[in-house]
């Protein structure tokens, strides 16, 4: 997923009822979560769903992630910021904004504080990966 | 007894200012009230009042505004004693009731359990009625046991011979479930409590702001409230106990009011409740609780308990109907109050509160600081509407309308 073509197919939507569809088919594309890493050490905290979620590193030096949530608007949320950070270095990610989109995505009106915390929660413990990995 | 008045939905709502604030550009449906019910414009006059012409200091200064303050905060409690069928010299004022339980757990539970002794919780309850015993517990080696549910989440009270025995010194148990809204049968509870020698405590937050409380026809020994759910402000509660438990028991903050004479090494303590009232409290919070329990009395609690019992009833019967969407606690209206909790094939009870929050409907989703209560339904959250005399059947409508729509969305 290219997450500018998300945002403006997703702001091309009137109702919130399709654009919550659109973010759930979002998430129905993250690739499948592995069984034996869905435990509580990988939960992510400050969530008030529950967020798995673990670093994959590639061949290649670019850092991706697999996560998952038993909530499927979450899952949505995470699919959208995967593919943000999708094909990056940890230096690349330490250095992508993406609180900027998400605010030009109307988001943060339509998801409660609480969520809204749980989506820094999970963007922090993105960051936090990226850092543990650029300084080895 | 006087006839059961009627409520009459549009004049109540009217009385509550917020109930107009339109919420993302559409009309508030607030189902919320297990977490925090709104205020009347009574409770909102009460605290302004207070603060532009009789605040000081309570129990201390020699001055006309001092005495206007320690006059309406001991009225205050006085009126809120009425409510509740209590006498004011057995009202202390705390937080809510996360600090009245403290308040017994501390100061009656440290002072008085040994290591063996038996606190019997029920798996119902709220964490705030769990984990003071557990740090009780861990400070005093005595043991916790629990009451289990059945499988309509009501107490099992055929468990009763068999979790009640000579070590049981207290039996903590909630009133009203506020993650399910089942309705516990305190009598028989405190009946076979009281036969074993132990003591009883109510957390009666969720029961309150639904039924007429009267404390001393109950039997517990202790019972505890919060404002903020009974429409008063937040940050003010009250533990009621019987007064020779409140003497006997040692003081559970130290501090100014709660004193009579401090020397160096050792301090005398003020009559009860003062003696549990360390600090300057939440006067203004008090007068407003006082306001709440007035308007609550105009109103009726027998018009507010028949009101709301239809309108809950509607709710469960509509949800509970739907197609895929799971409805917990007890099936006889009777014995629920307040709340409809579910849960949906499809769709996270998060993803629910998500598209019902987009549509004005405030409810709540997770595990309501009940997680026994979660194990016991075998989920991880639920969807929790929570009713209030405010509430109507309408609002019921567009609830059952929004949850349609999350099935045609998770479909």
């Amino acid at each position: 997923m290219d997450p500018a073509r998300f945002a403006e197919r997703f702001k091309r939507l009137r109702s919130w009822e399709d654009r919550y569809r659109y973010l759930i088919q979002m998430g129905r594309k993250l690739p499948p979560f592995p069984d034996e890493e869905r435990i509580d050490a990988n939960l992510v905290p400050g969530c008030m769903s529950r967020v798995w979620m673990v670093p994959d590193p590639r061949d290649d030096g670019t850092l991706g992630f697999l996560a998952d949530s038993d909530a499927h608007i979450v899952k949505g949320l995470i699919a959208v910021l995967l593919s943000v950070y999708d094909g990056k270095t940890p230096e690349e990610i330490l250095d992508t904004d993406v609180e900027g989109l998400f605010e030009d995505l109307e988001l943060g009106q339509h998801l409660s504080a609480n969520r809204r915390n749980g989506f820094y929660s999970m963007n922090q413990k993105i960051r936090e990966y990226a850092r543990a990995v650029a300084a080895m | 007894m006087p006839a059961t008045r009627t409520l009459d939905p549009a004049a109540v709502r009217a009385d509550f200012p917020i109930l107009s604030e339109p919420v993302g550009g559409q009309p508030l449906v607030y189902l919320d009230n297990a977490a925090s019910a709104q205020k009347p414009e009574r409770v909102i006059r009460a605290v302004d009042h207070y603060y532009r012409h009789q605040h000081a200091n309570v129990h201390r200064g020699i001055h006309e505004l001092g005495r206007r303050a320690t006059e309406a905060y001991e009225d205050a409690r006085a009126r809120v004693a009425a409510f509740i069928g209590a006498d004011p010299d057995e009202v202390v004022w705390t937080r809510g009731t996360t600090e009245a339980i403290n308040l017994v757990a501390g100061a009656w539970g440290i002072d008085s359990l040994d290591e063996g002794d038996e606190i019997l919780l029920t798996t119902m309850e709220h964490h705030s009625n769990i984990v003071p015993w557990q740090l009780v517990a861990a400070r005093t080696g005595a043991r916790l046991r629990y009451l289990e549910m059945d499988d309509e989440e009501c107490l099992r009270l055929d468990m009763l011979d068999e979790v009640l025995t000579d070590r049981t010194r207290l039996l903590a148990v909630t009133h009203v479930s506020n993650a399910l809204g089942t309705v516990n049968p305190l009598a028989a509870l405190i009946e076979a409590a009281h036969a074993a020698g132990a003591l009883v405590l109510v957390d009666g937050a969720q029961a309150v702001p639904h039924m007429q409380i009267d404390v001393h026809a109950l039997g517990a020994d202790f019972y505890a409230l919060s404002g903020h759910k009974m429409f008063g402000p937040t940050g003010i509660g009250v533990l009621w106990a019987r007064r020779e438990l409140l003497e006997e028991m040692p003081p559970y903050h130290g501090g100014g009011e709660m004193i009579r004479v401090v020397r160096r090494e050792s301090s005398t303590w003020a009559d009860v409740p003062h003696k549990f009232e360390a600090g300057t409290p939440n006067i203004a919070g008090a007068v407003g609780l006082a306001a709440a329990c007035d308007y609550l009395t105009e109103i009726g609690m027998d018009a507010v308990q028949a009101y709301e019992h239809e309108v809950v009833r509607y709710a469960y019967e509509c949800l509970s109907a739907m197609e895929g969407v799971r409805v917990y606690g007890p099936r006889d209206p009777a014995n629920r109050a307040g709340v409809v909790a579910f849960t949906m094939d499809e769709a996270h009870p998060h993803d629910i509160s998500t598209v019902l929050d987009s549509r004005g409907i405030a409810i709540r989703a997770g595990h309501h600081c009940a997680q026994l209560v979660m194990e016991h339904c075998g989920v991880a959250a639920t969807a929790r509407a929570s009713f209030a005399f405010y509430n109507t059947r309408e609002e019921v409508d567009r609830l059952v309308q929004a949850v349609e729509a999350v099935r045609r969305i998770f479909a």
